[in-house]
């Protein structure tokens, strides 16, 4: 089996400083692909999945959060986040859903009936 | 490192050296790996340590820390001698029948102790989670509060 979901750019040459790329977790099933990304600050709102030819693109902005004062001390990023993979062309682009769920972003993306191994009864 | 090099050849023509010359070239290796692969190594450490942002006002404190993927449940706050303290255990969300295509992210234990500049009133803490971002308020104590100080004139 060929190497499927693989991770191709971390955000655009062109905007180097604009995004960061979220972790990642993707598990393989026999229904498809799982991929987890934490992208701590971002709520559904924020959310903007795009498939585009062989490519998916998550980007998912912060919520704007409230000046709460004078900051002491800052290690969190402030740029949002961006990360494109290229998709195993066995998956069923039609069937992709997503959820978030406290920062952590779950996309299901299903692989094509005709992919699948099916068993085959003999009469 | 020259003399090294010169060794090389004689000690691989010895079949009992033949593994040790492995391991050296491994460990050369080693030190020739790209810095990002340390840089990774690093990041997979500091995982253990979520980031977090100390912001002051006239009346609190407030700490935030990026736990993405938790339950409430599961973040333990607490204060300590002035100092803010923030854990738990993150468990893995796997997913059923699956097979690991790619880990980055982190699961297991981790904490992160934050020293308070000023006294707070401890009774009075709240802490607050949100997409995956706990904010903690601390209001400070009186005598921490700034205090405006009338000028008498006589």
């Amino acid at each position: 089996m060929q190497t499927t979901l693989d991770k191709q750019t971390n955000g655009t040459a062109a905007r180097p400083q604009e995004y960061i790329a979220p972790n990642v977790n993707i598990f393989e099933t026999q229904e498809g692909y799982v991929l987890q990304a934490e992208m701590p600050g971002v709520g559904k709102d924020g959310l903007e999945i795009t498939l585009e030819g062989t490519e998916i693109t998550i980007t998912g902005r912060r919520a704007p959060e409230s000046v709460v004062g004078e900051p002491l001390f800052r290690e969190r990023h402030t740029a949002d986040y961006r990360r494109v993979f290229e998709l195993d062309p066995a998956i069923d682009t039609s069937k992709v859903s997503a959820k978030i769920n406290q920062g952590v972003l779950t996309v299901t993306l299903p692989k094509s009936e005709r992919v699948k191994p099916r068993k085959i009864t003999v009469d | 490192m020259n003399i090294v090099r010169w060794n090389r050849p004689m000690l691989s023509s010895l079949p009992t050296f033949g593994g040790l010359s492995t391991l050296r070239s491994e460990i050369d290796r080693l030190f020739d790996a790209p810095l990002t692969e340390l840089a990774r190594a690093s990041q997979f450490l500091s995982g253990a340590a979520p980031a977090v942002d100390v912001y002051e006002n006239k009346e609190n404190f407030v700490v935030k820390a990026e736990l993405p993927g938790m339950k409430k449940e599961e973040i333990d706050v607490s204060l300590h001698d002035g100092s803010l303290s923030i854990s738990g255990e993150r468990n893995e969300e796997k997913v059923e029948n699956g097979e690991m295509y790619r880990s980055e992210r982190f699961f297991g234990r981790f904490q992160r102790t934050v020293a308070l500049p000023a006294s707070v009133d401890a009774a009075k803490i709240t802490a607050q989670y949100k997409d995956g971002v706990l904010t903690v308020t601390l209001p400070k104590a009186e005598e921490a509060k700034p205090k405006q100080i009338d000028v008498q004139v006589n």
